[in-house]
Parts: structure tokens; sequence; C-alpha cells
């Protein structure tokens, strides 16, 4: 496992660094910067997401790692190697390509062969029917491209730049011409594969779910540059920006005015009640902020009821809107100052539905809440379709 | 059952067009080919089943025939290279003149064959510009010429069927995904292998198309033969029309049609069968 505090210390060491390095990576399209001044650290053998929605410069970064894009400035170093202007043959990256690119001319070994041959490796049968059972298609060996499934394809564009053990495989939205039942087997399918063989994977996705799902550090990209970088849970729980609040599940931003500072916790006016954010978790500076819960921590509660949740309780709230999903019930709650707040209730037998209608009181623990910067937009990265 | 019918009666304008255009002038040019040869055609023909006119054809005229064989061959083989060139940087080079370059290609087709044919041979003259470079240049002699030799022959012949090379070629290389070739590049083929191991394997189609396209009407032409050519460089077309019209021998210039008809035919099954696109018949 990777964390931030290790790679900024390996970002520091100086000396050759094993992984992938970018440095100030810029590209620019005519006017338009994709990728503007990228710092990145990929350590070796991790599972790594870049995740953004489109146009963030995700797939700009992945195509400059692979060669196929040359930067306008900066450096990429791979294995202590400043490989920026090497010919993308000539690199030890590999890439799935998003429609897989599969060459429709050649049978499935042939597809899986090609880059064993072109480096004139021995034993390409052999390695070709490992790598044929390790994506469980040997009896297609003799197929072509089309007379496969969209999975199977899939198995073959994996299995085709796998068997030349990259340094780095990329993969461009390996998952997304996938229906969203296969697109799940096969989070697990590569993350299985990933972990057998020990590589550096980078993932490109829009799909936040994905990304968490695979990757165990994921760096989230908003117009061209990371907005920020850690284990999912970590980004989940404590994002450092509106974006990535947004962008990362969903969340509640409130308008709030700093009353006190603490060595470990801040207090905030929230339009007439104090709430507290732990210092750790507060990462705006100015006298106000956005104070963030995420909908499933707010807890749900008739007036004057004692919520399991010391600390901060806000009263007043009205049901507006009541969504039944099974696992969890969903409500929207417009607060005495106008504007409606999610909270995810699970089902657990223990609370009683509300209804359209009703007075209800919102708490949460202090513990859960995060403060953002006021300066950022409150919807930056929201309003998504999801899963789509 | 809706289509049953009227499937067939669509099928209908067609075949008997082929009928009345192709099958009956076809049986006639194969009866013809077996008439007695000392009728003639004011004192009619009489019908012997005389075989032994496609021998006489072969044994009097197999020069032109070879001859004829061997300019197209080199005709298209000059199209498929500067037509492949052509084709190349029209599908991926081009960007926004793409459809200003494939309106030139066909552009010629807006003037007459006879007069493009004819503007070569000022072009071949043995005044002109061209012979006067080649023989400053010690290419040609200082009384060297281009005019009535099989150069002059081919390079008509290539000049007037290279637009039914490119546009074939063009199509096969435009629906080539480039992603295949950023991914024969990803996985360590340089370009050049790159373009042996995908991009001719998949622009096939189009090499066969193009080739057969411009070596069947080629074979047959005789317009450039007679133009930019001598005596000496006449081609089996040339031949058979003078048979027809002038020598008036029409069971010679129908075994000729029917011998050279054959041979085209046994050559392009061949030649699809080994390239292995049966599927363009």
């Amino acid at each position: 496992m990777s964390s931030v505090a290790e790679q900024e210390s390996a970002a520091t060491e100086g000396a050759a660094y094993d992984g992938l390095r970018l440095r100030g990576l810029t590209k620019s399209f005519g006017g338009f910067t994709a990728v503007d001044r990228l710092d990145l650290d990929v350590p070796r053998g991790s599972f790594f997401a870049l995740l953004g929605p489109s146009g963030c410069g995700k797939t700009t970064t992945l195509r400059m790692v692979a060669g196929l894009e040359a930067p306008t400035s900066g450096s990429i170093e791979l294995a202590g190697q400043d490989i920026t202007r090497t010919k993308p043959h000539q690199r030890p990256v590999n890439t799935v390509f998003q429609s897989y690119a599969l060459f429709p001319h050649l049978t499935i070994f042939e597809n899986v062969a090609f880059g064993l041959r072109r480096r004139r490796v021995r034993e390409v049968r052999t390695k070709v029917e490992e790598m044929l059972e390790l994506v469980e298609l040997t009896t297609h060996r003799g197929r072509l491209p089309a007379q496969l499934s969209g999975g199977q394809q899939q198995r073959v564009a994996l299995a085709r730049a796998l068997i030349n053990e990259p340094e780095v495989l990329l993969l461009d939205e390996p998952l997304g011409a996938l229906d969203l039942k296969l697109r799940r087997s096969m989070q697990i399918e590569v993350k299985r594969i990933q972990t057998e063989v020990g590589l550096t994977f980078i993932h490109v996705t829009h799909d936040q779910e994905e990304a968490m799902t695979m990757a165990d550090t994921v760096a989230v990209m908003n117009a061209g540059g990371i907005e920020q970088l850690g284990a999912p849970s970590a980004l989940y729980e404590n994002p450092q920006s509106t974006f990535v609040a947004n962008f990362l599940g969903q969340s509640n931003l409130i308008e709030g005015t700093v009353i006190g500072r603490s060595a470990d916790l801040v207090s905030v006016d929230m339009h007439g009640v104090a709430v507290s954010v732990p210092a750790v978790r507060s990462h705006a500076d100015g006298a106000k902020g956005w104070i963030g819960i995420r909908p499933e921590k707010v807890l749900v509660g008739e007036p004057g009821e004692e919520l399991d949740a010391p600390g901060n309780t806000i009263p007043g709230g009205v049901v507006t809107d009541v969504s039944f999903v099974g696992v969890s019930t969903q409500y929207l709650v417009r607060m005495p100052w106008g504007q409606e707040l999610q909270v995810f209730a699970q089902n657990t037998g223990r609370n009683r539905l509300f209804r359209t209608g009703e007075q209800v009181e919102l708490s949460w623990r202090p513990e859960y809440a995060f403060l953002l910067d006021h300066d950022q937009d409150a919807s930056a990265g929201a309003q998504r379709v999801d899963a789509s | 059952m809706r289509s049953g019918r009227t499937g067939y009666l669509l099928l209908l304008p067609g075949l008997l067009w082929l009928l009345l255009f192709f099958v009956v002038p076809f049986y006639s040019l194969v009866a013809t080919s077996l008439y007695d040869p000392a009728g003639s055609d004011f004192r009619g023909y009489e019908m012997t089943y005389r075989f032994g006119n496609y021998l006489d054809a072969v044994t009097d005229y197999w020069r032109p025939l070879v001859r004829s064989l061997m300019y197209g061959a080199a005709a298209t083989a000059v199209c498929l290279v500067l037509g492949y060139v052509l084709a190349y940087a029209i599908a991926f080079k081009a960007g926004r003149w793409k459809n200003l370059m494939l309106v030139l290609v066909i552009a010629p087709f807006f003037t007459s064959f006879l007069v493009r044919t004819l503007s070569w041979k000022l072009i071949l003259a043995d005044d002109g510009v061209v012979v006067d470079v080649l023989q400053t240049l010690q290419v040609l002699g200082d009384d060297g010429r281009l005019l009535a030799t099989p150069v002059a022959v081919v390079a008509g012949l290539a000049y007037n069927f290279l637009p039914f090379m490119v546009l074939p070629l063009y199509a096969s290389l435009d629906k080539i995904d480039h992603r295949l070739i950023e991914a024969s590049s990803d996985l360590y083929a340089h370009p050049v292998v790159g373009f042996f191991k995908v991009t001719w394997p998949l622009s096939l189609p189009g090499v066969v198309a193009g080739t057969l396209l411009t070596f069947i009407p080629s074979v047959g032409d005789y317009i450039n033969a007679e133009l930019l050519g001598s005596p000496n460089q006449r081609m089996i077309g040339g031949v058979i029309q003078s048979l027809f019209t002038d020598a008036n021998d029409y069971p010679a210039a129908a075994a000729l049609s029917v011998i050279l008809m054959v041979l085209i035919v046994v050559m392009v099954l061949a030649y699809v069968r080994r390239a292995g696109t049966e599927e363009l018949l």
C-alpha cells in the first residue's frame, strides 16, 4: 500500500526513483492547455487511478506516458530513466486502449503474441498460452477479435499488453464499453490480475466507484491538474476541495463562519447553530468556509429525539422528499436557512421512515465533518450522471 | 412470404438487361469464333464448329497477347506504387485537404479519355520538355525518344487508370482505425514494421480491388498503344479492333476476344484466391 506520506518522502529523495515520475508535465493543443504543470509520482507495483471528468487531461497524461503524445514541456522519468522523448515503441510501457484496438486481421493468439514477436522474445508459444490461461481464453486462441464478445475482447487487450511485462501498464477507460454487470466483474478480475503479476497499473477513468474499488491510490484530476491524491478512503472521508467532495460521492456543503480555532478543533457558526470540525479536517483558513458532511453520516430523527451523535445537532428541518432504495432511504431535508440537505439512512429497522412534510432534526458526529475553502465553487464536480 | 415474389420481380429488369446485352452478345461472340473463316461479312458465315480458329489466333497473335499482359502488369505495378503513396497521404496526412485531393484524383475524368491520351503525346514528344530533360541528364541518348516505346505506352496506361487504383485504396486505408497503428507502436513495432504488420494487411482488400480495376482495363486497352506507341507496341485490343473493322476476319477476332476474356478470368480467380479476398467477388 502506498500513502501520500510515502509518496512525498519518495519524491524528496532525489535519487533514482523506481516508479514513474512526472515533473511539470504540460500539454497544450493550440490555445488549450489539457495538462498543466503536472507533478506526479506513481510508486512501482501500485494500482494507481487517475480519476476525473472528461476533458480533465487524464487521457492526455496517459498518452504522454505511452509516448503517443509529445509533451509541450516537462519530463517523464521511468525507473530513473528520462523517457520524455523516447519513441513509443522503445518504451517499456504498454497500453490497454479504450476501444481495445485489437488487430482485426490477427487471431487472438497472434494479437497477444504481437509485442513478443516485435522484440524477438523466445518461447512465444509458451508465454502466450500462459497469458491466455490467465485471462481464461485458451479455447479462443484461433479466433478473430470480431468473433469475441466485448468482455472477451477486453481480456485479450489486457493480455496483449500484460504479456510484455511492462514497467507500467496503462489502462485507458478499459471497462467503459462494457455493460454495468460485466464491468463490475471485470473490475475484480483486473484487480486480481494486478495483484498476481505485481506490475504498476495506471488506470484512467471517470467512474469514481471503479477508481475506488480497484486502485490503492487515486489521483483526482480537474482542469489539467491534480486536485487531491491518496487512498480511496482518505479521499472520500477527508476531501480537501469542493471538487473532490462532490466528484467522489456526494456531499452536503453548508456555508459557515469560523468563530474559533483551537489546536484540534475549529468551531463554526452554521446559520446560527454552532458546529465543530476537527482541525485536521479543516482545509479553509479564511473567516468563512463550507462545512461538508456526507449524506450517510447524517442522522435524522424527530425533534428533541436523543440521537446517537453527541455534538452537532441542527433542528428545524422539514422532509421534502423521500426515496426508498431498499438498503437505505434517501431524504431531502429543507433546513431553516432554505438549503436542502441530503440524508441517507440505513434501513436497519431501528429507525422509522419519515414522510414528506414531517418536522425532523438532523445530527452528525463532529469527526465526520470537514471544512472547505469558501472561495471554491460549492457545486464544482457535482451533477454528473453516475455510472453511465 | 412478403419478400418472395417481389424480390424476383425486382430482379427482372436487371436480368433482362444482362440477357439482352451480355448473354446474347456473348453467345454470338462464341458462335462467331467457331464460324468457317472462309466466309465474309458480305457473303455470310457458315457454322462449322471450327475450333482450329483458336489455335490459329494464338499462333498468329501470341506476341501482342503476351505484350498486352506484360504492359498491363507493368502499368498496374506503377499504379500500385504511385497510388498507394497517394492514397496513404490522402487518408492519413491530408487533413482538411482530403476532399479537395479526392476531387483532383477524379478530375481527369471530366475530359475525354482520347483528349487526355493525346495530350500525353505532347508531353512525351521528341522535342518536348520530358525528352529534353532526360537527354540532358544522359538518361536518354541524343536521338533517344519516348514516343513509340513501351515506356510511353505503360506511362499512358498507368496515367489513365491511376484513379481506379487510388479510389479503392483510399477507401480501404481510410477505414483503418488510427488507434491500431498507435497500438502497434505501443507494442514495440517500429513505424515501418507497424506498416507491414498492420496497415498493409488491412489495406489488402483495396490493393486487390485496385489492381483488378487497373489490370483488367489496361490489358484490353488499345488507345494508349495506338496513340503513344508504334506497331511494335501494338496491344491485343488493337489487333481485335483491326481484325473486326479492317480485315473483316470476324472468326479470328471473336476467337481472340474469347481467349483474352478466359485468360483474364483465370488470372483474376487465381490472384483473388491467393490474396485471400474471395469476399470481393
